[in-house]
């Protein structure tokens, strides 16, 4: 086993260059080629029919739908829109593959030659040049059933064809070349900037944790940006964003290793671990299976009228980087405040926030804020933390109308989070609303003053310095409920000072 | 009244209409001649005669009901077992299905059921599809009627024979390089392959997608266009079944049976004869011709200069693609599953060891055959080039059909042959259908009309070919030539078949 090259040691004295392969799953109602429901967590192999089980007789039918989303996904990207495409088969033998080929399309994509900007976490931009986007459907799912849970070691497998058929699109860039040390960062930004454009699209719910978005990470590395590219690797279904950039980190140290000890790269697929992150050999890819492509014969050429075309270009909607620039704007922030709202996932929900009444500032200071603390504790995503933008609005709502204080609000944020309903009926239920009641808030300072005489003295004569320690023990008399401010002027009132 | 199996399906329909006989009697009538005599065909792979008579029954009690029927409902049909029939069982001939029982119908079924045809079964074929004489059926051979002791042509020798043998009226058959018409003229039976894309391949278990079509199997040609109307048309489940009605048919074949062929033009291709043609065969070509010029039609000789490269494009074509749609017989989902026999058991084992045992030779060679064309490094010089011979062969059809109206040719070479005589010769099998493969490359249709006996006494079969989506032509014209030469027999020529029961 070779040794590993420290990272900043590797992209010091190689080059790296990237090659991503994106395939999202459709979010159609019905599957690339017949009319069985795409759906997640369905009954194993309920959602099916003859043509997606590959029954004998059996024939596809291409799903328009999925052409449109295609095509959506390629004009995002600023592709080429092929006027004329075809199907084609690959075939190999494997039993997620009901007809033992896979229907996908070859050397006629429908989107080529496009690209997309990449925004990095420091603002920087970088442009990602894509060869193509085509169509293809997904294979069934395999559960290996005792021994560790691959293949190798199992007693049986289980195949699961719900997933066999969905559209899948995959994206494919050309060698990504120039990232230098940040092409980790790249790879991750990347795949995000994908996912975000897939979701602005409405084309897919885009969960990376489902599988809705899988990357295939290619790396290779070379002495300096002049050489021609190394031998690449190609690491497989890596799932998350975190686990695009830990990929690439550690291929470029793996394959530094390998250069450093004057042995040769291998081209191969590999396999990525989550639990150190580290990648392992799959199979080798010279001996890679002929796929003995050919065109479908079952269907016939996919051919969008250009008038087709312009009218979902027409359509498209604002994609992500257009609609952050526009809000930026619209917000007042900063770009450093920008970028920590994008960077935290918050956009979405400080426009909703915004739009359901609350102030941009007041909006970020709360999911930038408070929440965020919550969501880091809690390790989970900020929108997984159990309060809706509506909710962070009226509870800002009810601060602004001096219904509650700042301090309080927390406490009524808690009542959110552990589920006593809207900020309004946590303030009721604990009766949280601040005593604007000046009866019983004389009360309460009559009783403070009898409490401290020195002290009432003392502000009595003038010093009105100490006056604070009595309003303290106004607020903790009335539990925090109280505007200090009135409570201040009630204690003033009453020493006549 | 005569017995109802040696009617044509027409007049049997008209007797239906007539109330002269029920549907019951009739499809009791055709299960009892296979009981009869299929013992010595061996036509059909499975009967279903419960399920055909509960048709009949249907038929027969909402015909008394007064309710509006398909002109064909309540006569008896048999199909070809390569069809997915829900509830029957359905092998393609194979051993590697056997014991399927498809969960589906074919479209062309669920038109066969909704038109109210009992189903009296699934007919024999050679394995997939794949062979001119039915004996590369995984289930024993089945036998030329007028000849017990020779071949009933293939692959859709079944549906042939079953015709042929007064075993149904009607069948469907299926058509890749000539599976429908070569047992037509062997068997002295009507077939037609339709125009590609005329009938839907939802449901046919495919050999070559590009090439596969079914067709009816009938004894007159008006049968067929009866039959072809039924199961042609649209199929959205189809996505290279063609969108627009064709011409009507069965008019075709009516004015076709008058006689009159004036103004028609009759292509005789060069190609299509002379050696390796029988003398009997070439004969009767030529009296049909001048039957036809009689009637009006103008013969002019066309030539097609790529036709010679057809059986060789063919045989890259066909097996790339099949190597292909045959791959999901495997043993995982459906059908036949075997173990291997030692060593572990892993997916790709099972696999191996369940295509090795459930597939025939001639399957194994095809699959060989296409996936070598398919490989990387080869695939330009065979499926490329093939392609382009494909394409050479489309383009003499345009030119021929510039020149005429309808080509025409013997359907096959020869006469039936012996059973076993060419078992052991798979290139002279494929010889059979050198004749007819052109169509299927081109997606051009095409019909097989008895046109008399060999010198050796058995038939043969006269072949018209039109141009894309002008089925009519064939009938018109095929309709035609049954029709002078009936007259001049003075009787069909099956009635000179051997009595076998």
């Amino acid at each position: 086993m070779t040794e590993l090259v420290d990272y900043a040691d590797a992209v010091k004295r190689y080059d790296p260059v990237l090659g991503i392969e994106v395939h999202v799953e459709l979010g159609t109602r019905t599957k690339m080629f017949c009319a069985a429901e795409v759906s997640f967590g369905a009954e194993p192999n309920s959602q099916t029919t003859p043509v997606s089980l590959g029954l004998p007789g059996a024939l596809p039918v291409v799903n328009g739908k999925a052409v449109e989303y295609a095509i959506r996904i390629g004009l995002a990207l600023n592709c080429e829109i092929a006027e004329t495409c075809r199907f084609a088969r690959k075939n190999y033998f494997y039993p997620d593959v009901p007809k033992n080929f896979q229907t996908s399309q070859y050397d006629e994509p429908i989107a080529h030659d496009g690209w997309v900007d990449v925004e990095l976490e420091d603002g920087t931009i970088f442009r990602v040049d894509i060869e193509r986007a085509h169509m293809e459907e997904d294979a069934g799912k395999n559960t290996h059933v005792g021994g560790s849970g691959r293949i190798h070691g199992a007693e049986y497998s289980l195949v699961d064809y719900n997933r066999a058929g969905i559209p899948l699109v995959e994206i494919v860039t050309r060698p990504i070349e120039g990232a230098g040390d940040r092409a980790p960062e790249v790879a991750r930004a990347y795949v995000q900037t994908l996912r975000d454009i897939f979701r602005a699209l409405d084309v897919s719910e885009a969960r990376m944790e489902r599988g809705n978005v899988r990357a295939d990470v290619n790396v290779s590395l070379r002495p300096t940006p002049q050489d021609k590219l190394g031998t690449r690797t190609e690491t497989k279904n890596v799932n998350s964003f975190r686990s695009v950039e830990r990929a690439v980190r550690f291929e470029i140290s793996r394959q530094a290793g390998v250069l450093d000890a004057g042995d040769r790269v291998i081209q191969e697929t590999r396999h990525f671990h989550e639990e150190d992150g580290t990648t392992s050999s799959g199979r080798v890819k010279s001996d890679a299976e002929d796929y003995r492509y050919f065109p479908e014969p079952d269907l016939v050429p996919v051919a969008p009228s250009r008038e087709w075309v312009e009218q979902i270009r027409a359509g498209l909607p604002e994609l992500p980087a257009a609609r952050r620039r526009r809000l930026q704007g619209e917000w007042g922030y900063a770009d450093a405040e920008m970028r920590d709202v994008v960077n935290a996932g918050a956009v979405d929900l400080i426009e909703a926030t915004v739009a359901a009444g609350a102030t941009p500032a007041a909006a970020r200071k709360w999911w930038m804020g408070e929440l965020a603390r919550k969501a880091k504790q809690a390790e989970v995503s900020l929108d997984e933390v159990a309060i809706t933008p509506a909710q962070i609005a009226q509870l800002q709502q009810l601060i602004d109308a001096g219904r509650i204080n700042d301090k309080i609000a927390r406490q009524v944020l808690e009542g959110v989070l552990v589920g006593e309903g809207d900020p309004e009926a946590v303030v009721v239920a604990r009766g949280l609303e601040v005593v604007s009641d000046d009866g019983a808030l004389l009360e309460a300072v009559d009783a403070a003053l009898a409490a401290q005489p020195d002290i009432a003295e003392k502000v009595r004569g003038g010093n009105l310095g100490p006056v604070g320690a009595i309003i303290g023990a106004v607020m903790k008399a009335t539990k925090g409920q109280a505007d200090a401010q009135r409570v201040r002027e009630l204690v003033l009132e009453r020493i006549g000072a | 009244m005569t017995d109802v199996t040696r009617l044509s399906a027409a007049a049997l329909a008209d007797h239906l209409a007539a109330g002269e006989v029920s549907s019951v009697e009739a499809t009791q009538a055709h299960l009892d001649r296979i009981a009869a005599v299929d013992g010595k065909v061996n036509a059909f792979l499975h009967v279903s005669s419960d399920e055909a008579l509960a048709t009949a029954h249907d038929i027969d009690q909402r015909r008394a009901a007064g309710e509006e029927l398909h002109p064909l409902a309540g006569v008896p049909i048999a199909v070809k077992d390569v069809v997915v029939t829900k509830g029957l069982p359905t092998t393609a001939g194979s051993k590697i299905l056997e014991g399927w029982i498809p969960p589906y119908d074919a479209t062309l079924v669920e038109r066969i059921k909704a038109a109210g045809l009992p189903i009296l079964g699934k007919t024999n074929m050679d394995e997939f599809a794949m062979g001119s004489s039915t004996e590369h059926s995984a289930y024993g051979n089945t036998h030329n009627p007028w000849d017990l002791d020779r071949i009933p042509g293939g692959s859709g020798g079944g549906s042939a024979a079953a015709v042929a043998a007064f075993e149904a009226p009607l069948a469907i058959g299926t058509d890749t390089g000539g599976s429908i018409r070569q047992p037509g003229a062997v068997t002295g039976t009507v077939g037609v392959k339709p125009t590609y894309g005329s009938v839907s391949r939802y449901g046919l278990i495919a050999m070559a997608s590009s090439l596969d079509q079914a067709g009816p199997v009938t004894r007159t040609v008006l049968d067929s266009a009866l039959l072809h109307e039924l199961i042609g048309g649209h199929d959205p489940r189809d996505s290279t079944s063609i969108p627009e009605a064709l011409p009507s048919l069965v008019d075709a074949a009516r004015h076709g049976a008058t006689g009159d062929l004036a103004g028609v033009k009759v292509g005789v291709v060069t190609e299509l004869q002379g050696e390796g043609y029988q003398a009997g065969v070439l004969a009767r070509f030529q009296e049909s011709l001048n039957l036809l010029e009689k009637a009006g039609a103008e013969l002019v000789e066309v030539s097609c200069p790529h036709f010679p490269y057809a059986l060789d494009a063919y045989y890259l074509i066909m097996p790339a693609e099949a190597s292909s749609n045959l791959a999901k017989f495997d043993g995982m989902r459906f059908g036949l599953r075997v173990q291997p026999s030692e060593g572990p058991v892993t997916a790709e084992r099972v696999m191996a060891a369940t295509r090795g045992q459930g597939f025939g030779d001639e399957v194994k060679r095809r699959i060989i055959l296409g996936t070598y064309a398919l490989s990387a490094g080869y695939y330009d010089a065979y499926y490329g080039s093939a392609q382009k011979v494909r394409t050479l062969i489309q383009r003499d059809f345009a030119d021929a059909f510039a020149q005429a109206d309808v080509l025409v040719s013997p359907t096959a070479p020869t006469t039936a042959f012996k059973l076993g005589e060419k078992l052991d010769d798979p290139l002279a099998m494929y010889l059979n259908d050198v004749a007819t493969i052109p169509a299927n490359l081109a997606g051009v249709p095409g019909i097989s009309v008895p046109n008399g006996v060999s010198d050796d006494g058995l038939p043969v079969g006269f072949q018209i070919l039109a141009p894309a989506k002008a089925d009519d032509r064939l009938y018109r014209v095929g309709a035609a030539l049954e029709h002078l030469l009936e007259n001049q027999w003075g009787a069909p020529l099956l009635s000179t078949a051997p009595e076998l029961a």
